[in-house]
Protein backbone atom coordinates (compact mmCIF):
# COMPACT_ATOMS: atom_id res chain seq x y z
CA UNK A 1 0.00 0.00 0.00
CA UNK A 2 1.72 3.18 -1.18
CA UNK A 3 0.52 6.72 -0.45
CA UNK A 4 1.52 10.02 -2.09
CA UNK A 5 2.26 8.48 -5.51
CA UNK A 6 2.26 10.56 -8.70
CA UNK A 7 -0.79 8.53 -9.80
CA UNK A 8 -2.91 9.45 -6.77
CA UNK A 9 -1.72 13.08 -6.88
CA UNK A 10 -2.59 13.61 -10.55
CA UNK A 11 -5.59 11.29 -10.16
CA UNK A 12 -7.36 13.56 -7.67
CA UNK A 13 -7.06 16.41 -10.18
CA UNK A 14 -8.59 14.12 -12.82
CA UNK A 15 -11.55 13.55 -10.48
CA UNK A 16 -12.06 17.32 -10.19
CA UNK A 17 -12.40 17.80 -13.96
CA UNK A 18 -15.56 19.31 -15.34
CA UNK A 19 -16.09 20.90 -11.95
CA UNK A 20 -15.88 24.24 -10.17
CA UNK A 21 -13.52 24.95 -7.27
CA UNK A 22 -14.75 27.87 -5.18
CA UNK A 23 -12.86 30.25 -2.85
CA UNK A 24 -14.43 30.33 0.61
CA UNK A 25 -13.49 32.20 3.78
CA UNK A 26 -15.94 30.69 6.30
CA UNK A 27 -17.53 27.31 7.05
CA UNK A 28 -20.87 28.83 6.02
CA UNK A 29 -19.47 29.79 2.60
CA UNK A 30 -18.03 26.30 2.25
CA UNK A 31 -21.45 24.74 2.84
CA UNK A 32 -23.05 27.05 0.27
CA UNK A 33 -20.36 26.00 -2.23
CA UNK A 34 -20.86 22.29 -1.51
CA UNK A 35 -24.64 22.55 -1.79
CA UNK A 36 -24.25 24.38 -5.11
CA UNK A 37 -22.22 21.45 -6.49
CA UNK A 38 -18.62 22.69 -6.14
CA UNK A 39 -16.18 19.79 -6.64
CA UNK A 40 -13.78 21.33 -4.09
CA UNK A 41 -13.27 24.51 -2.10
CA UNK A 42 -10.23 26.75 -1.57
CA UNK A 43 -10.01 27.76 2.10
CA UNK A 44 -8.81 31.35 2.51
CA UNK A 45 -8.69 34.13 5.07
CA UNK A 46 -9.66 36.67 2.40
CA UNK A 47 -10.80 36.32 -1.21
CA UNK A 48 -8.36 37.77 -3.79
CA UNK A 49 -10.40 40.96 -4.33
CA UNK A 50 -10.03 41.75 -0.61
CA UNK A 51 -6.33 40.77 -0.60
CA UNK A 52 -5.83 43.17 -3.51
CA UNK A 53 -7.71 45.93 -1.68
CA UNK A 54 -5.90 45.37 1.63
CA UNK A 55 -2.36 45.41 0.19
CA UNK A 56 0.54 44.55 2.52
CA UNK A 57 1.85 41.00 2.87
CA UNK A 58 -0.66 38.21 2.24
CA UNK A 59 0.23 34.91 3.92
CA UNK A 60 -1.17 31.40 4.43
CA UNK A 61 -4.56 31.54 6.18
CA UNK A 62 -4.94 30.98 9.92
CA UNK A 63 -5.15 27.16 10.42
CA UNK A 64 -8.27 27.65 12.58
CA UNK A 65 -10.13 29.01 9.55
CA UNK A 66 -8.88 26.19 7.32
CA UNK A 67 -9.77 23.49 9.87
CA UNK A 68 -13.25 24.96 10.36
CA UNK A 69 -13.82 24.67 6.62
CA UNK A 70 -12.38 21.13 6.50
CA UNK A 71 -14.85 20.07 9.22
CA UNK A 72 -17.81 21.76 7.52
CA UNK A 73 -17.72 19.93 4.17
CA UNK A 74 -17.07 16.45 2.77
CA UNK A 75 -15.60 17.62 -0.57
CA UNK A 76 -11.84 18.17 -1.02
CA UNK A 77 -10.41 21.29 0.63
CA UNK A 78 -7.48 23.16 -0.90
CA UNK A 79 -5.45 25.97 0.67
CA UNK A 80 -2.83 28.44 -0.53
CA UNK A 81 0.76 28.88 0.54
CA UNK A 82 3.17 31.58 -0.64
CA UNK A 83 5.40 30.89 -3.63
CA UNK A 84 8.59 29.28 -2.30
CA UNK A 85 7.30 29.03 1.30
CA UNK A 86 7.81 25.32 1.82
CA UNK A 87 7.20 25.58 5.57
CA UNK A 88 3.69 26.94 5.05
CA UNK A 89 3.24 23.97 2.69
CA UNK A 90 4.55 21.57 5.35
CA UNK A 91 2.04 23.01 7.83
CA UNK A 92 -0.82 22.62 5.34
CA UNK A 93 0.20 19.01 4.69
CA UNK A 94 0.35 18.32 8.44
CA UNK A 95 -3.23 19.61 8.74
CA UNK A 96 -4.34 17.11 6.09
CA UNK A 97 -5.33 19.61 3.41
CA UNK A 98 -6.22 17.80 0.16
CA UNK A 99 -4.42 20.07 -2.35
CA UNK A 100 -1.92 22.92 -1.87
CA UNK A 101 -2.05 25.94 -4.19
CA UNK A 102 1.41 27.54 -4.36
CA UNK A 103 -0.17 30.83 -5.29
CA UNK A 104 0.80 34.20 -6.70
CA UNK A 105 -2.28 35.63 -4.95
CA UNK A 106 -0.23 35.57 -1.73
CA UNK A 107 2.98 37.60 -1.42
CA UNK A 108 5.93 35.48 -2.65
CA UNK A 109 8.36 34.26 0.01
CA UNK A 110 11.06 33.52 -2.56
CA UNK A 111 11.53 35.47 -5.77
CA UNK A 112 13.84 32.90 -7.40
CA UNK A 113 12.66 29.46 -6.36
CA UNK A 114 9.36 27.68 -6.22
CA UNK A 115 8.77 24.80 -3.80
CA UNK A 116 10.27 21.40 -4.69
CA UNK A 117 6.87 19.76 -4.68
CA UNK A 118 8.01 16.16 -5.22
CA UNK A 119 8.97 16.09 -1.52
CA UNK A 120 5.33 16.24 -0.45
CA UNK A 121 2.64 13.54 -0.18
CA UNK A 122 -0.09 16.11 -0.68
CA UNK A 123 -0.43 17.26 -4.31
CA UNK A 124 0.14 20.84 -5.52
CA UNK A 125 -1.57 23.06 -8.07
CA UNK A 126 0.37 26.02 -9.52
CA UNK A 127 -0.48 28.94 -11.78
CA UNK A 128 0.97 29.59 -15.23
CA UNK A 129 0.84 32.18 -18.01
CA UNK A 130 2.24 29.99 -20.76
CA UNK A 131 3.37 26.45 -21.51
CA UNK A 132 6.96 26.99 -20.39
CA UNK A 133 5.82 28.12 -16.95
CA UNK A 134 3.38 25.20 -16.73
CA UNK A 135 6.11 22.68 -17.56
CA UNK A 136 8.56 24.24 -15.08
CA UNK A 137 5.99 23.81 -12.31
CA UNK A 138 5.20 20.24 -13.38
CA UNK A 139 8.94 19.54 -13.40
CA UNK A 140 9.04 20.68 -9.75
CA UNK A 141 6.18 18.32 -8.96
CA UNK A 142 2.93 20.22 -9.52
CA UNK A 143 0.24 17.57 -10.15
CA UNK A 144 -2.25 20.11 -11.50
CA UNK A 145 -1.93 23.42 -13.36
CA UNK A 146 -4.19 26.43 -13.60
CA UNK A 147 -3.96 29.67 -15.52
CA UNK A 148 -2.95 32.63 -13.39
CA UNK A 149 -5.37 35.03 -14.99
CA UNK A 150 -5.52 38.17 -12.83
CA UNK A 151 -7.13 37.21 -9.53
CA UNK A 152 -9.59 39.48 -7.78
CA UNK A 153 -10.44 41.56 -10.85
CA UNK A 154 -13.61 39.87 -12.12
CA UNK A 155 -12.00 40.38 -15.54
CA UNK A 156 -11.54 37.25 -17.67
CA UNK A 157 -9.11 38.79 -20.17
CA UNK A 158 -5.88 37.55 -18.57
CA UNK A 159 -7.18 34.00 -18.02
CA UNK A 160 -8.13 33.91 -21.72
CA UNK A 161 -4.68 35.17 -22.70
CA UNK A 162 -2.96 32.52 -20.56
CA UNK A 163 -5.20 29.64 -21.67
CA UNK A 164 -4.76 30.54 -25.35
CA UNK A 165 -0.99 30.80 -24.86
CA UNK A 166 -0.84 27.32 -23.30
CA UNK A 167 -3.13 25.68 -25.88
CA UNK A 168 -1.37 27.36 -28.85
CA UNK A 169 2.04 26.21 -27.64
CA UNK A 170 0.77 22.65 -27.14
CA UNK A 171 -0.52 22.41 -30.69
CA UNK A 172 2.67 24.00 -32.02
CA UNK A 173 4.87 21.54 -30.08
CA UNK A 174 2.81 18.61 -31.32
CA UNK A 175 3.70 19.68 -34.87
CA UNK A 176 7.35 20.60 -34.25
CA UNK A 177 9.88 18.25 -35.88
CA UNK A 178 11.84 16.26 -33.31
CA UNK A 179 15.18 17.91 -34.18
CA UNK A 180 13.78 21.32 -33.18
CA UNK A 181 12.45 20.25 -29.76
CA UNK A 182 15.64 21.01 -27.80
CA UNK A 183 15.62 24.58 -29.09
CA UNK A 184 11.96 24.86 -28.17
CA UNK A 185 12.77 23.62 -24.65
CA UNK A 186 15.56 26.21 -24.39
CA UNK A 187 13.33 29.04 -25.61
CA UNK A 188 10.45 28.10 -23.32
CA UNK A 189 12.74 27.46 -20.37
CA UNK A 190 11.03 24.11 -19.93
CA UNK A 191 12.41 20.67 -18.98
CA UNK A 192 13.24 18.78 -22.19
CA UNK A 193 11.58 15.51 -21.07
CA UNK A 194 8.28 17.32 -20.59
CA UNK A 195 8.59 19.13 -23.92
CA UNK A 196 9.11 15.72 -25.53
CA UNK A 197 6.07 14.32 -23.73
CA UNK A 198 3.83 17.18 -24.91
CA UNK A 199 5.20 16.71 -28.43
CA UNK A 200 4.30 12.99 -28.34
CA UNK A 201 0.90 13.17 -26.63
CA UNK A 202 -0.36 16.57 -27.83
CA UNK A 203 -1.54 17.43 -24.34
CA UNK A 204 -0.34 18.53 -20.91
CA UNK A 205 0.74 15.67 -18.64
CA UNK A 206 -1.56 16.97 -15.87
CA UNK A 207 -5.01 18.53 -15.56
CA UNK A 208 -5.26 22.25 -16.41
CA UNK A 209 -7.96 24.46 -14.85
CA UNK A 210 -8.84 28.08 -15.61
CA UNK A 211 -8.47 30.65 -12.83
CA UNK A 212 -8.20 34.38 -12.26
CA UNK A 213 -11.16 36.54 -13.27
CA UNK A 214 -14.10 34.15 -13.69
CA UNK A 215 -17.25 36.05 -12.64
CA UNK A 216 -20.16 34.71 -14.71
CA UNK A 217 -21.51 31.39 -16.01
CA UNK A 218 -20.51 32.49 -19.52
CA UNK A 219 -16.94 33.19 -18.32
CA UNK A 220 -16.73 29.62 -17.00
CA UNK A 221 -18.09 28.13 -20.24
CA UNK A 222 -15.73 30.34 -22.29
CA UNK A 223 -12.72 28.92 -20.46
CA UNK A 224 -14.03 25.37 -20.90
CA UNK A 225 -14.49 25.91 -24.63
CA UNK A 226 -10.94 27.26 -24.82
CA UNK A 227 -9.73 23.94 -23.41
CA UNK A 228 -9.81 24.22 -19.60
CA UNK A 229 -10.51 20.97 -17.73
CA UNK A 230 -12.44 22.85 -15.03
CA UNK A 231 -12.71 26.24 -13.36
CA UNK A 232 -11.60 28.02 -10.19
CA UNK A 233 -13.85 30.85 -9.07
CA UNK A 234 -12.25 33.14 -6.53
CA UNK A 235 -13.95 36.39 -5.65
CA UNK A 236 -16.59 35.91 -8.36
CA UNK A 237 -19.11 34.09 -6.18
CA UNK A 238 -18.97 35.60 -2.70
CA UNK A 239 -18.35 39.14 -3.99
CA UNK A 240 -21.55 38.97 -6.07
CA UNK A 241 -24.89 39.88 -4.53
CA UNK A 242 -26.48 36.41 -4.80
CA UNK A 243 -23.74 33.83 -4.11
CA UNK A 244 -26.06 30.77 -3.89
CA UNK A 245 -27.68 31.37 -7.28
CA UNK A 246 -24.42 32.38 -8.97
CA UNK A 247 -22.56 29.36 -7.60
CA UNK A 248 -25.22 26.95 -8.90
CA UNK A 249 -25.33 28.72 -12.27
CA UNK A 250 -21.55 28.54 -12.73
CA UNK A 251 -21.57 24.81 -11.87
CA UNK A 252 -24.28 24.13 -14.47
CA UNK A 253 -22.57 26.26 -17.10
CA UNK A 254 -19.33 24.34 -16.55
CA UNK A 255 -21.04 20.96 -17.08
CA UNK A 256 -23.06 22.16 -20.08
CA UNK A 257 -20.34 24.43 -21.47
CA UNK A 258 -21.18 23.58 -25.08
CA UNK A 259 -24.93 24.13 -24.68
CA UNK A 260 -25.70 27.81 -25.34
CA UNK A 261 -29.37 27.46 -24.41
CA UNK A 262 -28.54 26.18 -20.95
CA UNK A 263 -25.90 28.88 -20.48
CA UNK A 264 -28.44 31.56 -21.45
CA UNK A 265 -31.02 30.05 -19.09
CA UNK A 266 -28.74 29.82 -16.05
CA UNK A 267 -27.44 33.37 -16.62
CA UNK A 268 -30.88 34.89 -15.94
CA UNK A 269 -31.63 36.91 -12.80
CA UNK A 270 -28.36 36.34 -10.98
CA UNK A 271 -28.21 39.91 -9.69
CA UNK A 272 -25.05 41.98 -9.85
CA UNK A 273 -21.76 40.24 -10.60
CA UNK A 274 -18.69 41.29 -8.60
CA UNK A 275 -17.35 44.75 -9.49
CA UNK A 276 -14.76 44.40 -12.24
CA UNK A 277 -11.36 46.00 -12.73
CA UNK A 278 -9.78 47.07 -16.01
CA UNK A 279 -6.34 45.43 -16.09
CA UNK A 280 -4.87 48.60 -17.69
CA UNK A 281 -5.84 50.60 -14.59
CA UNK A 282 -3.73 48.35 -12.34
CA UNK A 283 -0.14 49.47 -11.74
CA UNK A 284 2.34 46.94 -13.17
CA UNK A 285 3.85 46.28 -9.72
CA UNK A 286 0.37 45.38 -8.43
CA UNK A 287 -0.27 42.68 -11.02
CA UNK A 288 -0.41 39.28 -9.30
CA UNK A 289 0.26 37.21 -12.44
CA UNK A 290 3.85 38.48 -12.74
CA UNK A 291 4.77 36.94 -9.37
CA UNK A 292 6.71 33.69 -9.81
CA UNK A 293 8.51 32.83 -13.07
CA UNK B 1 -22.55 -1.79 -28.66
CA UNK B 2 -23.22 1.79 -27.50
CA UNK B 3 -22.32 2.83 -23.96
CA UNK B 4 -23.03 6.18 -22.34
CA UNK B 5 -20.67 7.73 -19.83
CA UNK B 6 -22.24 10.22 -17.42
CA UNK B 7 -20.40 13.47 -18.10
CA UNK B 8 -21.79 15.83 -15.44
CA UNK B 9 -18.42 16.07 -13.70
CA UNK B 10 -15.34 13.92 -13.11
CA UNK B 11 -13.08 11.54 -15.02
CA UNK B 12 -15.48 10.66 -17.86
CA UNK B 13 -12.97 11.09 -20.71
CA UNK B 14 -10.81 8.33 -19.20
CA UNK B 15 -13.74 5.87 -19.37
CA UNK B 16 -14.65 6.96 -22.90
CA UNK B 17 -11.04 6.41 -24.03
CA UNK B 18 -10.84 2.91 -22.55
CA UNK B 19 -14.23 1.84 -23.92
CA UNK B 20 -13.22 3.14 -27.36
CA UNK B 21 -9.99 1.13 -27.18
CA UNK B 22 -12.11 -1.95 -26.40
CA UNK B 23 -14.03 -1.37 -29.62
CA UNK B 24 -17.19 0.10 -28.10
CA UNK B 25 -18.92 3.30 -29.14
CA UNK B 26 -18.78 5.48 -26.01
CA UNK B 27 -20.71 8.75 -25.71
CA UNK B 28 -20.92 11.44 -23.02
CA UNK B 29 -24.31 11.80 -21.31
CA UNK B 30 -25.34 15.14 -19.81
CA UNK B 31 -29.06 15.29 -20.67
CA UNK B 32 -31.87 12.69 -20.50
CA UNK B 33 -32.32 12.37 -24.30
CA UNK B 34 -28.69 11.21 -24.55
CA UNK B 35 -29.73 8.03 -22.70
CA UNK B 36 -31.81 6.90 -25.69
CA UNK B 37 -30.66 3.67 -27.31
CA UNK B 38 -27.81 2.95 -24.90
CA UNK B 39 -26.78 -0.63 -24.12
CA UNK B 40 -25.16 0.39 -20.83
CA UNK B 41 -24.11 3.36 -18.70
CA UNK B 42 -20.92 4.19 -16.81
CA UNK B 43 -20.90 6.58 -13.85
CA UNK B 44 -17.31 7.78 -13.47
CA UNK B 45 -15.17 8.87 -10.57
CA UNK B 46 -15.47 12.50 -9.61
CA UNK B 47 -16.96 14.36 -6.68
CA UNK B 48 -20.06 12.44 -5.58
CA UNK B 49 -21.85 15.52 -4.20
CA UNK B 50 -21.39 17.40 -7.50
CA UNK B 51 -22.44 14.40 -9.59
CA UNK B 52 -25.54 13.65 -7.50
CA UNK B 53 -26.67 17.30 -7.56
CA UNK B 54 -26.26 17.48 -11.34
CA UNK B 55 -28.21 14.19 -11.63
CA UNK B 56 -31.20 15.82 -9.94
CA UNK B 57 -31.30 18.34 -12.81
CA UNK B 58 -33.52 17.72 -15.81
CA UNK B 59 -34.88 14.42 -14.35
CA UNK B 60 -31.67 12.62 -15.30
CA UNK B 61 -31.76 10.62 -12.04
CA UNK B 62 -35.32 9.33 -12.47
CA UNK B 63 -34.67 8.45 -16.13
CA UNK B 64 -31.62 6.40 -15.14
CA UNK B 65 -33.55 4.71 -12.32
CA UNK B 66 -36.29 3.73 -14.76
CA UNK B 67 -33.81 2.32 -17.28
CA UNK B 68 -31.96 0.38 -14.57
CA UNK B 69 -35.24 -1.18 -13.41
CA UNK B 70 -35.69 -2.37 -16.99
CA UNK B 71 -32.27 -4.02 -16.91
CA UNK B 72 -29.84 -1.37 -18.19
CA UNK B 73 -26.34 -2.46 -17.06
CA UNK B 74 -24.52 0.25 -15.09
CA UNK B 75 -20.91 0.44 -13.88
CA UNK B 76 -19.90 2.94 -11.21
CA UNK B 77 -16.35 3.68 -10.09
CA UNK B 78 -15.58 5.49 -6.81
CA UNK B 79 -18.07 8.40 -6.85
CA UNK B 80 -20.06 6.24 -9.29
CA UNK B 81 -20.30 3.52 -6.65
CA UNK B 82 -21.54 6.06 -4.08
CA UNK B 83 -24.18 7.29 -6.53
CA UNK B 84 -25.35 3.68 -7.15
CA UNK B 85 -25.59 2.73 -3.45
CA UNK B 86 -28.86 2.66 -1.55
CA UNK B 87 -27.14 3.56 1.72
CA UNK B 88 -24.49 6.21 2.37
CA UNK B 89 -23.40 6.72 5.96
CA UNK B 90 -23.34 10.27 7.36
CA UNK B 91 -23.84 12.04 4.07
CA UNK B 92 -26.41 14.42 2.60
CA UNK B 93 -26.11 12.89 -0.89
CA UNK B 94 -29.23 11.82 -2.77
CA UNK B 95 -28.11 8.68 -4.56
CA UNK B 96 -29.80 6.61 -7.25
CA UNK B 97 -30.26 3.82 -4.67
CA UNK B 98 -29.98 1.05 -7.26
CA UNK B 99 -27.52 -1.31 -5.55
CA UNK B 100 -28.20 -2.90 -2.18
CA UNK B 101 -24.94 -1.76 -0.63
CA UNK B 102 -24.13 0.68 2.16
CA UNK B 103 -21.02 2.72 1.54
CA UNK B 104 -18.89 5.05 3.61
CA UNK B 105 -17.42 8.04 1.76
CA UNK B 106 -13.75 9.01 2.23
CA UNK B 107 -13.39 5.79 4.20
CA UNK B 108 -9.58 5.88 4.32
CA UNK B 109 -9.36 9.59 5.18
CA UNK B 110 -8.27 12.60 3.17
CA UNK B 111 -6.05 12.87 0.07
CA UNK B 112 -2.92 12.28 2.19
CA UNK B 113 -4.27 8.74 2.76
CA UNK B 114 -5.03 8.04 -0.93
CA UNK B 115 -3.01 5.01 -2.07
CA UNK B 116 -2.14 2.41 -4.67
CA UNK B 117 -2.14 -1.32 -3.98
CA UNK B 118 -2.35 -4.65 -5.84
CA UNK B 119 -5.77 -6.31 -5.59
CA UNK B 120 -6.90 -9.89 -5.88
CA UNK B 121 -10.12 -9.99 -7.94
CA UNK B 122 -10.89 -13.67 -8.71
CA UNK B 123 -13.41 -12.91 -11.50
CA UNK B 124 -10.62 -11.12 -13.42
CA UNK B 125 -8.21 -14.05 -13.19
CA UNK B 126 -5.13 -14.78 -11.11
CA UNK B 127 -2.99 -11.76 -11.92
CA UNK B 128 -3.31 -8.92 -9.40
CA UNK B 129 -5.25 -5.82 -10.49
CA UNK B 130 -3.75 -2.34 -9.93
CA UNK B 131 -5.96 -0.61 -7.35
CA UNK B 132 -5.89 3.20 -7.34
CA UNK B 133 -7.82 4.55 -4.33
CA UNK B 134 -8.40 8.32 -4.21
CA UNK B 135 -10.38 9.60 -1.22
CA UNK B 136 -12.15 6.32 -1.83
CA UNK B 137 -15.34 4.87 -0.35
CA UNK B 138 -15.76 1.29 0.95
CA UNK B 139 -18.74 -1.04 1.09
CA UNK B 140 -19.71 -1.42 4.75
CA UNK B 141 -22.67 -3.69 4.31
CA UNK B 142 -24.53 -5.44 1.51
CA UNK B 143 -27.62 -7.51 0.82
CA UNK B 144 -27.36 -11.22 -0.13
CA UNK B 145 -28.20 -10.26 -3.75
CA UNK B 146 -24.81 -8.58 -3.93
CA UNK B 147 -21.62 -10.45 -4.74
CA UNK B 148 -18.54 -8.81 -3.21
CA UNK B 149 -15.84 -9.27 -5.88
CA UNK B 150 -12.88 -7.91 -3.93
CA UNK B 151 -11.95 -7.22 -0.33
CA UNK B 152 -8.94 -5.51 1.22
CA UNK B 153 -6.98 -7.42 3.88
CA UNK B 154 -9.10 -5.75 6.61
CA UNK B 155 -12.21 -7.28 5.05
CA UNK B 156 -13.74 -4.07 3.63
CA UNK B 157 -15.48 -4.58 0.29
CA UNK B 158 -14.07 -2.55 -2.60
CA UNK B 159 -15.79 -4.09 -5.65
CA UNK B 160 -19.26 -5.58 -6.02
CA UNK B 161 -21.78 -6.86 -8.51
CA UNK B 162 -25.55 -7.11 -8.29
CA UNK B 163 -26.93 -8.69 -11.47
CA UNK B 164 -26.05 -6.14 -14.19
CA UNK B 165 -24.75 -3.49 -11.82
CA UNK B 166 -21.00 -3.32 -11.18
CA UNK B 167 -19.20 -1.03 -8.75
CA UNK B 168 -15.68 -0.37 -7.49
CA UNK B 169 -14.10 1.84 -4.82
CA UNK B 170 -10.98 2.14 -6.95
CA UNK B 171 -10.32 3.65 -10.40
CA UNK B 172 -9.76 1.10 -13.19
CA UNK B 173 -10.02 4.09 -15.58
CA UNK B 174 -6.69 5.44 -14.25
CA UNK B 175 -4.76 2.26 -15.11
CA UNK B 176 -3.68 0.47 -18.29
CA UNK B 177 -5.34 -2.76 -17.16
CA UNK B 178 -8.53 -3.23 -19.21
CA UNK B 179 -9.89 -6.35 -17.43
CA UNK B 180 -12.40 -4.58 -15.19
CA UNK B 181 -13.96 -2.75 -18.18
CA UNK B 182 -13.87 -5.97 -20.23
CA UNK B 183 -15.68 -7.77 -17.38
CA UNK B 184 -18.39 -5.09 -17.53
CA UNK B 185 -18.67 -5.45 -21.31
CA UNK B 186 -19.10 -9.22 -20.80
CA UNK B 187 -21.94 -8.50 -18.36
CA UNK B 188 -23.54 -6.16 -20.92
CA UNK B 189 -23.20 -8.83 -23.63
CA UNK B 190 -24.73 -11.47 -21.32
CA UNK B 191 -21.50 -13.52 -21.29
CA UNK B 192 -21.07 -13.12 -17.53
Amino acid sequence: METGTWKVKTGLAQMLKGGVIMDVVTAEHAKIAEEAGACAVMALERVPADIRAAGGVARMADPTIIEGIMKAVSIPVMAKCRIGHFVEAQALQAMGIDYIDESEVLTPADESHHIWKHDFKVPFVCGCRDLGEALRRIGEGAAMIRTKGEAGTGNIVEAVRHMRAVMDSISRLANTPQDELMTQAKEMGAPFELVLEVHKTGKLPVVNFAAGGVATPADAALMMQLGADGVFVGSGIFKSNNPEARAKAIVKATTHYQDAEIIAEVSKNLGEAMPGLDIKQIKPEELLASRGW
Amino acid sequence: MKIGVLASQGAFIEHINILSQLGVKALPVRLPHQLDGLDALVIPGGESTSISLLLQDNNLASEIQGLAQNGLPIMGTCAGMIVLANGISASPITSLGLMEISVRRNAFGRQRESFETQLSIPVLGENPFPGVFIRAPVIEDSNSNVEILCRLSDGSGVAARQRKLLASSFHPELTNDRRFHQYFLDIVAGKQ
